[in-house]
């Protein structure tokens, strides 16, 4: 997304939610995930959760509907492993895409590649 | 006509200063056109200035103890220097050139005061005279959330009075505030343990908003999804009201329950659209509610994992059980009677503790342990995160100054006292209340008690069909006692620290009890009921056994401030925060009993000498604004900035236009503007700056356009946060007007403005003044504040109200929003401080003040220009000069290793606060001297900035001697243990001492460079237990 969110679905609807190398470089050292409670229905555009560094805190916006299935609970301890890893073990949480939900059509997403291509025109 | 006037003037001048003749006669004559319109404006010549600030020996009837030579630092000699560096000969050309000709209005001031101010013996005369007329010496046993309390003399002169402890500014710089951060540390290791909750805050700004705080934060955690929010009836009623206002803008309804009655009271809870609940323990009718009831309200919130809040006295809970212990979430309250006077309702310390889960989301500062860079322990301000000044329109609070200096007396007072003496004072408390309590419940009293437990109130119903106010009246007539009407025949009184057994005997003749002596021998103090005492053992740490002998205390009070740079330090060039004297001949009258012994819920009649004050305060406050009305209610400048918008909006809905609800403001803007904003339920949308520094008009104008059915107001701040004056302003103002919307000025930069031009001149329909900045009230190391909002003609109707008591300047009426504080006119204590600061500047004073200000900052900006990037004044720039503050960039260096923090911690090398950093440009610092710094200190900090320059050009060159920066702060300690000065590359002499003034006159900080990172991390607020203690001695 433009908000530097990035969304991994697989075929069952499960999808992975996270921000990208881009966002956390920009964020520094990340202090504290707040993530949601499981079970919790999410709009796209609604807040899922934050990140924050010593200096700053971020919102991070659901990225299409849905609801929350599992959150990572190694962030609570380690916050850190959003900096080292964001594309993998710094995913944040686990959802169930909403009915109806087709993420090659929900407004605001792009592939990885347009994405990109946003990021060379921001600097 | 105006010639004529205008002449006498003149005349008047020449008759009384033969001196200043020759001057005038000459300009005059050069100029004549020009004076003549110049003498019908407010006159800040330099020639002026000479003349306010040099005695006239031949004018006997004016004592020689001027304050305005006092006040401001450069003298007339200095000043004509000073403007010579920039190419000037006169104060007044100057301005001109830096004022912008249609900002610049020179509008008289009509100050109720001499002229040329009153002197120092004078003003301390006059504010005796009316202090006089409080009814001072009257007992109040009001209660209702104020009570009495000693404050030990020991605290009072070596805390509250003393400017070491004042003048210090919020603890941004830890490294040299670790006395004050200890403090509050103590603080919140008080409050933690007493509520039983492990995370407290270092104060809010009264119960209140404390209480306004606990029910938002409860809306938050429903993400704002449950809106009803359920309270007990049994509440203090002032905190019910600002519980409405704030709930208002989001549309929360509030709904009152009788918890006495638990079962209907758990039956409301359990709905799932309820987000939390406030009860009061004890409650303001004086009753305790039983545990099980406690347990019963926590089960049936958390059933549906909402959360309960319990608004609760910190002296009753030395002996009650914590409300943690039933499951409260939130803990809030006033700390005012440990020590903190009544002071006509404020400023007093409310505290705020929750529940782990709730860390990240409680308001307010918080003090954290980390450690330095060389490992060793030390404190700082923790989870900044979380504030408004990162999170703007998204943080969940806008408090930004709380009450610092009032928690720190409540924090020293239990200090001194330890838990023992605490728990002395609350079983005396208690013991001589059940005398009374039962010497009515006794068969030969009239009178009914209506709560059947208490720890300190008792609330009466009157028998013998007496009326509450007759009963007041006899009270008062015959024992000088103030009780409480709660309604036409009953009363409720609480008894305190300051109770005697003369004033219980007093009362029971007030209640027609005979026999008193046989009520009087009973012995209470250790009667509290079992099922309400707490059983562990209260304030277990060291520092609360340490200190309970004077000696003892005194030399503890005395090392912490020492640790701490304050004012009387050096300057304090913080940007935006307008760190001026705060005189002594102000301050004293603030520990006077005439204006702190007195009950925010003393009848009219017995604060006639607050009513005076006041009145005239706030004709002055007008004046200066240009504004038509005013409520001094607000106790903080966020608070300001909501009532403020709460007024506007009260105003569009008396209109018919509710719907507007789009609030402008630049991307520049304070972070507490967006955050108010929000909390006011206002949409906020940025309005974009230009590369100079000004707003963009052409963005606010698009806009505006496109919220034109929506839009409520724009926030401005003026001169601009970025410390110009925009001449573009007044066009600003138009087009937000032009389209419906209101415009609120910020006036944390009024300091620029003062007898020059005014938001009201402008066109604003409101602003905020922030007395503690432009109006002398001390910062007090993170409050008290004051600020009060001034609005034009239209708004008046809507400024708030009080519940409890009527305004005494006649301010409320249907269409006021309620109130915003819990006491009528906020911190009303600290009002005699700006009342003095006006009163002696004088209209022909006061000017100068800004004035001065500018030509300081102006100055050092010269000085360091051709050292520092200058943001915005330079050569890009059509603009030549900076209003009261300026921008030093550093960003150039960051890619070289060198960063805007370096700098500010390299300052305290130098014994010097850093500037504002980072604020409102990251990677920069922003300078304001003030104008109650003399040329030295300016000179010496100019001085200082130089010398770090040499520095940072040793670093970006890779020299090893520009570690120096990196290393700064150096602590005593870094020097004399630390073992590799050999690879350092810069000396022990070079760290400590790189200007020779430092040899005479050197402040060390305490700890190095402090590591945030590890204190965000591992959050701990409160004192190292006993235990930790013991483990790390092992």
């Amino acid at each position: 997304t433009s908000q530097h969110e990035w969304i991994a679905v697989h075929q069952d609807k499960t999808a992975f939610v996270g921000i990208t190398k881009y966002a956390t470089d920009a964020l520094g050292d990340a202090t504290y995930v707040e993530l949601p409670e499981v079970g919790t229905e999410i709009a796209q555009g609604e807040s899922l959760g934050s990140i924050e560094s010593v200096k700053s805190a971020s919102e991070i916006y659901q990225p299409a509907d849905g609801t929350v299935e599992e959150i990572n609970t190694n962030l609570e301890e380690n916050p850190g492993v959003v900096n080292e890893d964001p594309m993998g073990d710094g995913w944040l949480v686990k959802m169930k895409l909403g009915e109806g939900v087709n993420v090659e059509q929900v407004e605001g997403l792009m592939s990885l590649e347009q994405y990109e291509k946003t990021l060379v025109h921001d600097d | 006509m105006l010639r004529t006037r205008v002449t006498a003037l003149l005349c008047r001048a020449t008759v009384r200063s033969s001196t200043n003749y020759v001057s005038l006669a000459r300009t005059r004559s050069f100029h004549s056109q020009s004076i003549l319109l110049k003498t019908a404006a407010t006159d800040i010549t330099s020639t002026q200035y000479s003349r306010i600030f040099n005695p006239d020996l031949k004018n006997i009837d004016r004592p020689l103890d001027t304050f305005a030579r006092r006040h401001l630092g450069p003298s007339p000699s200095d000043v004509k220097k000073m403007l010579k560096t920039m190419g000037y000969s006169d104060l007044n050309a100057f301005i001109e050139e830096l004022v912008p000709p249609n900002i610049l209005k020179r509008r008289p001031l009509k100050l109720e005061a001499p002229s040329k101010g009153f002197c120092e013996q004078e003003m301390l005369q006059h504010l005796e005279k009316i202090a006089n007329k409080n009814h001072y010496k009257v007992k109040n046993f009001i209660g209702k959330g104020y009570y009495g309390t000693i404050l030990p003399p020991v605290i009072q002169r070596n805390l509250l009075e003393s400017p070491e402890w004042y003048t210090s500014y919020t603890p941004y710089q830890p490294e040299i505030s670790q006395g004050r951060l200890e403090a509050l540390l103590n603080f919140q290791t008080v409050v933690s343990d007493l509520t039983g909750l492990p995370v407290a805050n270092a104060s809010l700004l009264d119960e209140g908003t404390a209480a306004g705080e606990a029910m938002l934060l409860s809306f938050n955690i429903s993400r704002k999804k449950k809106l009803k929010y359920v309270i007990d009836k049994k509440l203090h009623q002032q905190t019910k009201s600002v519980l409405h206002t704030r709930a208002k803008p989001f549309n929360i309804e509030i709904i009152e329950v009788d918890c006495s009655d638990i079962k209907k009271a758990v039956d409301v809870l359990k709905n799932p659209d309820v987000s939390g609940c406030l009860v009061q323990y004890p409650a303001t009718d004086g009753s305790i509610l039983p545990p099980d009831s406690m347990k019963q309200l926590s089960d049936a919130l958390h059933s549906h994992k909402s959360l309960l809040s319990v608004a609760s006295d910190l002296m009753a809970l030395t002996l009650l059980k914590p409300p943690a212990h039933y499951g409260a979430d939130i803990v809030l309250g006033s700390s005012q009677r440990f020590g903190v006077p009544m002071g006509y309702g404020g400023p007093h310390a409310a505290f705020f503790a929750v529940i782990d889960k709730l860390n990240r989301k409680i308001p307010g500062r918080i003090v954290g342990i980390s450690k330095d860079r060389l490992g060793k322990t030390a404190l700082r301000l923790a989870l900044q995160t979380r504030e408004q000044h990162i999170k703007r329109d998204k943080a969940t609070s806008n408090i930004c100054t709380a009450q610092a200096l009032l928690a720190n007396v409540a924090s020293s007072y239990c200090v001194y006292h330890g838990p023992k003496g605490l728990q002395n004072i609350s079983r005396r408390i208690f013991s001589l209340t059940s005398i009374l309590a039962n010497a009515i419940e006794n068969d030969s009293c009239p009178h009914e008690l209506i709560n059947k437990t208490w720890f300190d109130t008792l609330t009466i119903k009157l028998g013998n069909g007496i009326s509450s106010e007759q009963l007041l009246d006899k009270a008062l007539k015959e024992f000088n006692i103030n009780l409480f009407a709660v309604d036409t025949t009953t009363i409720s009184l609480a008894l305190d620290e300051t109770t005697t057994k003369a004033d219980v005997e007093n009362l029971l003749k007030v209640f027609d009890i005979e026999n008193s002596s046989q009520f009087l021998s009973e012995d209470y103090s250790n009667s509290f009921p079992r099922e309400f005492q707490r059983t562990d053992e209260i304030l277990r740490n060291e520092v609360f056994h340490m200190h309970h002998s004077e000696t003892a205390m005194l030399r503890y009070l005395h090392r912490l401030q020492s640790r701490d740079l304050s004012l009387a330090n050096s300057m304090i060039p913080l940007g935006s925060c307008t760190m001026k004297l705060n005189s002594t001949v102000e301050m004293m009258p603030i520990t006077w009993p005439q204006f702190s012994n007195i009950h925010p819920f003393q009848p009219s009649n017995q604060v006639q000498g607050y009513k005076e004050l006041i009145t005239s305060l706030e004709k002055d406050l007008c004046s200066i604004t240009g504004f038509d009305g005013i409520s001094l209610q607000p106790n903080s400048g966020a608070q300001g900035e909501y009532t403020g918008l709460r007024v506007i909006r009260s105003y569009l809905e008396s209109k018919g236009e509710n719907h507007r609800n789009v609030c402008l403001i630049p991307v520049s803007a304070h972070g507490t503007n967006p955050a108010s904003a929000a909390m006011a339920g206002l949409k906020v949308v940025p309005v974009n700056c230009l590369q100079d520094g000004s707003l963009d008009l052409v963005d606010l104008k698009n806009k505006a356009e496109q919220h034109s059915k929506e839009l409520a107001a724009v926030m401005i701040t003026y001169p601009s946060t970025y410390g110009l004056f925009e001449p573009g302003i007044q066009h600003a103002i138009d087009i937000v007007h032009s389209f419906g919307g209101q415009v609120y000025l910020d006036g944390a930069n009024m300091n620029a403005q003062v007898g020059l031009t005014s938001p009201g001149d402008l066109g604003a329909d409101v602003c905020h003044l922030n007395l503690h900045k432009t109006f002398s009230i001390p910062h007090g190391g993170g409050g008290p504040a004051g600020a009060p909002i001034c609005v034009k003609s239209h708004l008046i109707p809507h400024l708030p109200k009080h519940d409890v008591v009527d305004m005494i300047t006649g301010i409320g009426g249907s269409k006021s929003i309620d109130s915003v504080s819990s006491a009528p006119y906020g911190n009303a204590l600290v009002l005699p401080i700006s009342y003095a600061y006006i009163k002696m500047m004088g209209n022909e004073g006061l000017p100068f003040s800004s004035v001065i200000a500018m030509l300081n900052s102006n100055y050092m900006m010269t000085r360091l220009k051709d050292h520092y990037k200058i943001l915005f004044v330079n050569e890009m720039s059509t603009l030549k000069h900076c209003a009261h503050e300026f921008i030093v960039d550093l960003r150039e260096y960051k890619a070289k290793g060198v960063e805007a923090i370096d700098v500010a911690k390299r300052l305290q090398d130098y014994g010097f606060h850093a500037p504002t950093l980072a604020f409102p440009v990251p990677g920069t610092l922003m300078i304001e001297p003030t104008e109650s710094e003399n040329l030295e200190e300016l000179d010496r900090f100019c001085d200082a900035m130089i010398s770090i320059k040499e520095e940072i050009n040793a670093l970006v060159a890779g020299q090893p001697k520009g570690q120096i920066l990196k290393n700064a702060p150096h602590s005593l300690e870094d020097l004399i243990t630390s073992s590799n000065w050999d690879t350092r590359g810069y000396t022990r002499e070079e760290a400590a001492y790189p200007l020779p003034f430092l040899r005479y006159n050197k402040f060390w900080p305490t700890v190095a460079r402090l590591d945030d990172t590890y204190g965000d991390m591992n959050l701990i607020c409160t004192c190292p237990s006993v235990e930790e203690i013991a483990n790390e001695t092992e």
